[in-house]
């Protein structure tokens, strides 16, 4: 709870601070304080050995909260860290687009420790409308007013769609307590306006985190928004609304889950096979990561497909492998990009030669994505075929076997351009910060794969 | 205390010579590479010692890793193992050695990871928990993905990514059926341990998905027809030293792995799948052989000609004989000694005369002699005339296959004839005969070139003349695979 509160708190200092005009030190401020919020919310970590609730039941902290709110604390601070550099030219606005950051976790937070559907919905609508702000942020560049257009209206339309679907529940449930719900549901089988709810929040949910056939608006809103913004999307927001789906639905819907599961399976198996299939084309970077991100939600449903006990574990390891993985690759995009003047896949060629360590890292990234082992992003795959295998999910992850043999493809024709096409480009020289952003999450994944015993077995 | 102390010397240390090597720098990286590299060969051979005096013939070391999966830190070397590890070991520094004469551009680089992958071959041949042996099986594939990437020799450079990348995709697609293998095997015994997978019972029809399952990872490695369209090319495209790991050692690793972790894990599927897979091996030997005996480029010829005498192990392993294993273990030892040597000679010849046709070459033994003289007792061993240790193998080989099915055994004996045909016509065309303007320059062996021969062909009399050594190490842990597969 506090931890909310209090990163709430930083967001409103951060535009009393533009106020005053003290733009010099708001960043280091700013990430200072996520520091102690990091540090605070982990001294939460097993009070009482269980649920928390807090006005109400509005915030429930549990060990589930809390090792995702660490995880999207850590996101933030790099990504705050990122912006110094990023928003150079942008001084006077500064504080504003920090701030907007800063709420952007607020919602993220709220997803993860809610325990209402009021609650729930309002942490999906703080990220949500931050995200709009940031994704049409770059006011000169038409694709940045297309991407937060685009993002809006189909955000907005979603948002809808929750809204009716948490209507319709709480008409039959006559409450808006998630652990409520889950009591007068447990024993006896879901009237048919339940199940429309529970259907239409699926399809809200589906959307926040770019399912198949729900995906469209994702690659074109990565590719416009400026690429800090992308990052924080791909990371913060998609970890967020995977986290709040997998709490949901394990906390209140378990019952109502067999009706669907049939529908979820397909949405699933065409979740990883439209992302793949389409990252195979594409030739620009930040739209296959998009693409990849889309295929990487596919593989994070199959452990909402087999809601059980240790599954939490497993959506955790994968989002802390993803989202670590993710920023670094994306990084080392922005340094590339903004190099190069463009985002094409070329503008990688020879970047072994002229800078190993980024390149290097970017390799290590990469083969974390495509799960290679020893990287961590081996080992959530690994967690989650496991849990899925357990709970009698063998088709799908055959299906999963097969499409991560496919996404090999694409994450090494950034390798290849990297390592083995002749460039005349100039080299360059790279921000420490982003230099430290990139060194701290590679040598992360190093550790985490190395050493999954501490983070796999949290929850 | 002190066998674990080795066994962890010789495990970390490519892994801790990899990195000095890095630091070292370009000029003295491929001195430090070779001096770590005898240096654990001489640490593996002292496991010997270890494995003699511990009881029941097997080093073992288990440290809990992760709990949840119940992965285990577990290593064991038994008379099987010690052979691989001691192969890798004599293999790596003659590749590391055969190197030193040719211009190596971001040297550091090459060497390290030369190193690095032989830290995951041991690891591979040491690892007793189904979880980690994945884990080095694929590590492996990481540093000759870009050896064979970055120093690979082919003149056509999209040609060669594509070449390098099928090898990439197939290698690691075939493993992700293992891994899936391996979770099924974990569900059904709760842990990774090998021994907790050999004492699994599985009913029938279990056995024969999971023997699929793994199968593929195995056959992509070894390869055996139809999975082996990878492997031509990447032998041609990969730099030498590249190769002779990949043909040397590395597809060892699939036929180890079909000892270790296929024959006693299921051995209701292996009955069931042993008739299709024999088949599939011999059609491998003779379709190898036959196209050898049609190529015109040097590093080709030998990348078929190691098709089919994988493909002879292969099927000598699917005999389930005590022959036809056995046979197989000193024909891995001994196929891994030829084929380096093989394409050694290849890379001299092509440093020299700037070709790998053959049918541009010709009197070589007129101007190098020395040269002649290795490069044909190489050929004769890789026929396997007696006295050389391929007529040990291969021979043990064909009589476990006798003892399976005759015509068989006569199908897949004509790859001797055949092996005789395509090698002696190479050496024919390459050594004997008018010296032309290529070859009239032709330089003879220094040092250094020697330095990888003479072990090379000592090897190769001494498994020839006396082979009992490697029986006498691998016959319990041949018995005890046996023992299993014949519950």
């Amino acid at each position: 709870m506090k931890t909310l509160v209090y990163t709430s708190s930083l967001g409103l200092l951060c535009m009393l601070a533009e106020m005053f005009n003290l733009r010099k030190i708001v960043l280091p401020l700013s990430i200072a304080g996520l520091c102690v919020i990091f540090g605070l919310n982990m001294m939460d970590w097993d009070i009482n050995n269980g649920n928390h609730p807090f006005y109400h039941g509005m915030v429930v902290v549990n060990n589930y909260s809390v090792v995702f709110s660490g995880l999207l604390i850590l996101l933030a601070i790099f990504v705050l860290i990122l912006s110094g550099n990023f928003y150079k030219n942008e001084q006077s606005k500064i504080s504003d687009y920090l701030a907007l950051i800063i709420f952007t976790l607020c919602g993220a937070l709220a997803l993860v420790s809610f325990g209402n559907m009021v609650m729930f919905f309002l942490g999906i609508e703080v990220l949500s409308i931050s995200l709009y702000v940031l994704a049409g942020s770059k006011k000169k560049d038409l694709r940045s007013h297309e991407a937060g257009m685009k993002y809006f209206l189909m955000g907005s339309f979603a948002s809808g769609i929750l809204l009716f679907g948490i209507t319709l529940v709480y008409g039959e449930a006559g409450t808006f307590d998630l652990q409520l719900i889950a009591k007068n549901y447990s024993a006896m089988a879901p009237s048919i306006l339940f199940k429309v709810g529970v259907g239409m929040i699926m399809i809200a949910l589906l959307f926040k985190v770019s399912a198949a056939p729900f995906h469209f608006w994702a690659p074109d809103v990565y590719d416009g928004s400026p690429t800090l913004v992308t990052i924080t999307m791909a990371t913060i927001a998609k970890i967020a609304a995977f986290a709040a789906f997998y709490r949901l639905f394990s906390m209140c819907f378990i019952t109502s889950m067999p009706a669907y599961s049939g529908v979820f399976a397909a949405v699933t198996a065409l979740t990883m096979i439209v992302g793949n299939f389409t990252a195979l084309n594409q030739d620009s970077f930040k739209r296959m990561l998009a693409f990849s991100g889309i295929s990487h939600a596919g593989y994070l449903m199959i452990a909402i497909m087999s809601l059980s006990g240790g599954t939490q574990n497993a959506v955790f390891y994968y989002s802390l492998a993803y989202g670590l993985s993710t920023i670094a690759a994306f990084t080392v995009a922005m340094v590339v990009a903004n190099n190069a003047g463009t985002d094409k896949i070329e503008a990688f060629n020879g970047l072994g030669k002229r800078k190993p360590m980024l390149a290097g890292a970017l390799t290590l990234a990469m083969l974390s994505l495509a799960g290679i082992p020893p990287f961590a992003g081996f080992f959530a795959k690994y967690y989650i075929f496991s849990e899925a295998i357990k709970n009698g999910h063998l088709g799908i992850v055959i299906l999963a076997v097969i499409n991560s043999i496919v996404a090999i493809y694409y994450y090494f024709k950034v390798i290849f351009a990297m390592y083995t096409k002749e460039s005349d480009a100039v080299v360059f020289e790279i921000k420490p910060s982003y230099l430290f952003v990139v060194t701290v999450c590679v040598i992360l994944v190093l550790l985490i794969g190395i050493l999954p015993n501490a983070f796999a077995g949290l929850l | 205390m002190f066998e674990t102390g080795l066994l962890f010397f010789v495990f970390f240390f490519p892994l801790v010579a990899a990195a000095l090597v890095y630091l070292a720098g370009h000029k003295q990286a491929k001195y430090v590479a070779a001096t770590a590299a005898v240096i654990e060969f001489i640490a593996s051979v002292m496991l010997k010692k270890c494995i003699a005096a511990s009881h029941a013939g097997v080093i073992e070391f288990t440290h809990s890793w992760i709990d949840k999966p119940n992965i285990s830190f577990a290593l064991s070397v038994d008379g099987l193992s010690f052979i691989l590890v001691v192969l890798t070991t004599f293999l790596v520094p003659l590749i590391v050695i055969s190197t030193f004469r040719k211009e190596i551009d971001n040297a550091k680089g090459f060497y390290a990871l030369i190193l690095l992958m032989q830290f995951a071959l041991i690891g591979v041949f040491i690892a007793a928990d189904a979880f980690l042996f994945y884990i080095f099986w694929e590590l492996a594939l990481i540093p000759i993905y870009f050896i064979a990437l970055l120093w690979g020799e082919g003149r056509d450079r999209e040609f060669r990514n594509r070449a390098i990348f099928k090898f990439f995709l197939y290698t690691l697609g075939g493993s992700l059926f293992m891994l899936l293998g391996f979770i099924w095997l974990y569900q059904k015994a709760g842990s990774f341990n090998i021994h907790a997978l050999y004492n699994l019972q599985l009913n029938a029809a279990e056995q024969v998905w999971v023997f699929l399952a793994i199968f593929v990872a195995f056959a992509v490695k070894i390869p055996i027809v139809p999975f082996h369209t990878w492997q031509p090319e990447t032998y041609k495209e990969a730099p030498t030293a590249g190769t002779m790991l990949l043909a040397g050692i590395m597809l060892k690793m699939g036929l180890y792995g079909l000892l270790r972790w296929l024959l006693p894990i299921v051995p209701h599927g292996v009955m069931v799948c042993t008739p299709y897979v024999i088949v599939l091996a011999v059609i491998g030997v003779v379709y190898g052989s036959v196209i050898a005996i049609r190529q015109n480029d040097l590093k080709k010829l030998l990348a078929y000609s190691s098709l089919a005498h994988v493909g002879l192990i292969a099927a000598g392993i699917f005999t389930l004989t005590r022959e036809g294993l056995e046979g197989s273990v000193v024909q891995m030892v001994s196929h891994g000694i030829n084929v380096i040597a093989l394409f050694f000679a290849a890379e001299i010849i092509f440093q020299r005369t700037g070709t790998f046709e053959i049918a541009k070459l010709g009197g070589i033994r007129n101007v190098a002699p020395k040269f002649s003289t290795c490069f044909m007792i190489v050929v004769l061993a890789a026929v396997g005339l007696p006295l050389t240790n391929s007529f040990i193998g291969e021979f043990l080989l064909l009589f476990g296959i006798y003892e399976y099915n005759t015509v068989l055994s006569i199908i897949a004996g004509t790859t001797i004839i055949l092996g005789a045909v395509y090698m002696f016509r190479m050496y024919q065309n390459v050594a004997l005969g008018e010296t032309n303007s290529l070859t009239s320059t032709f330089e003879d062996l220094n040092w250094s070139e020697m330095a990888v021969f003479v072990p090379v062909i000592v090897a190769i009399f001494v498994i020839g003349v006396y082979p009992g050594p490697i029986l006498h190490m691998v016959q319990p842990a041949l018995d005890n695979i046996l023992n299993y597969v014949w519950r």
